[in-house]
């Protein structure tokens, strides 16, 4: 594999990583929706640092060029980290949904309070 | 007139009106309530209306439940439930707050209930033969989930979309979980849901006038969402664990 390539693998997959823990670090990411994405730049950067591992990875896919197997494994990372959102999400718009449900029902007690106290 | 108000001495029933954008039809649809069921606890759960739907009710005397947003049909009834538990009322009569439903039926809606006869019923505008057409698409997307919920049920469900329902305790109890009641559109897959429950439901005929509101079955992406939802719900609702029956009263 040519070594521009191994550069530019291991260059991307340390800048995903430092950024992502920057994020952390500056709290505009919390650490359980960060883990996913220090994997994909793990991977990533193992297949960089070590070729052979991709080539037999590629082999093994049966793909032909290397670079193929990258872009897979890319997209899987992705698709991974999406679904994984679309369930975070599901998660929120029912604790929003809940929480909205209780704030209909306090106020409507706060007004049959204030209704009595009259 | 026919009186139609719910004779229940010693039990509490509580209307319950899921209202969307409904300022303009409430009032006559409170006075038609007041008319029917004289003394009758009423609910709007106003699921964040843009127009002035909760001070519209207020004004008509009914106790309001107002949603900060919009959270969807199924959540505004969940809402409702909710709060006929907490309120500790006996029995809950669901209608949609456009008019579409006669409040003339409220009585012959909850007597199988107050009977002991059903947990839950259902108004059906098709047991009668009510001058409702609806179109040839609906048509056929009723006609499919009535005949799923039937064949999933072993009832005989002829009108799975309809809102207009009546509940008992046993019932509210159970929809006001926090994890069964659909966020939108409760139909068929709530029948099922609460078929496989344990509760015991009956369709009761109804007259049911035409909404102004366009059902989701009536246009566009909305009904390919609803064909997809309910099917969806349905499967899943039948792979999950059968829920556990509310305890007899």
């Amino acid at each position: 594999m040519p070594i521009q390539n191994i550069v530019l693998g291991v260059v991307f997959s340390l800048g995903l990583i430092i950024i992502t823990f920057e994020l952390v670090r500056r709290r505009k990411l919390n650490e359980e929706y960060s883990w996913l994405w220090m994997c994909t730049g793990a991977v990533l950067f193992l297949l960089s640092v070590f070729p052979g591992l991709l080539l037999r990875l590629t082999r093994a896919l049966g793909l032909i060029a290397p670079a193929s197997a990258l872009f897979f494994f890319g997209v899987f990372f992705l698709l991974l980290i999406v679904l994984h959102f679309s369930a975070v999400i599901s998660r929120l718009t029912n604790r929003q949904k809940e929480l909205a449900q209780r704030i209909a029902l306090l106020e409507r007690e706060l007004e049959a309070v204030k209704e009595e106290r009259k | 007139m026919k009186s139609s108000a719910p004779n229940t001495p010693g039990k509490r029933v509580l209307l319950l009106l899921p209202a969307y954008n409904e300022a303009a039809y409430l009032p006559e649809l409170c006075r038609e309530l007041k008319a029917n069921c004289p003394g009758v606890d009423v609910v709007a759960v106003d699921d964040g209306s843009s127009d002035a739907t909760s001070a519209v009710a207020r004004e008509n005397g009914l106790k309001v439940l107002r949603h900060p947003f919009n959270l969807g049909d199924g959540a505004a009834r969940h809402t409702g439930y909710i709060y006929a538990m907490r309120k500790g009322y006996d029995f809950v009569v669901q209608l949609d707050a456009d008019g579409q439903h006669d409040p003339a039926d409220i009585a012959a809606l909850l007597r199988p209930v107050l009977d002991g006869e059903a947990d839950l019923t259902i108004g059906s505008r098709f047991l009668k033969n009510a001058d409702y057409r609806p179109t040839a698409a609906k048509r056929v997307g009723m006609a499919l989930f009535n005949a799923l919920a039937s064949l999933l049920t072993g009832l005989r469900i002829t009108d799975s979309t309809s809102g207009f329902r009546a509940a008992n305790r046993k019932v509210i109890e159970f929809y006001s979980l926090p994890e069964f009641y659909p966020t939108s559109y409760p139909d068929a897959d709530l029948i099922i849901l609460s078929h496989a429950a344990g509760l015991r439901i009956r369709e009761v005929p109804v007259s049911m006038r035409h909404s102004r509101k366009p059902l989701p079955l009536h246009h566009g992406m909305a009904a390919f969402y609803y064909v997809f939802k309910m099917f969806l719900s349905i499967s899943v609702t039948l792979l999950r664990a059968k829920p556990a029956r509310p305890e007899e009263k």
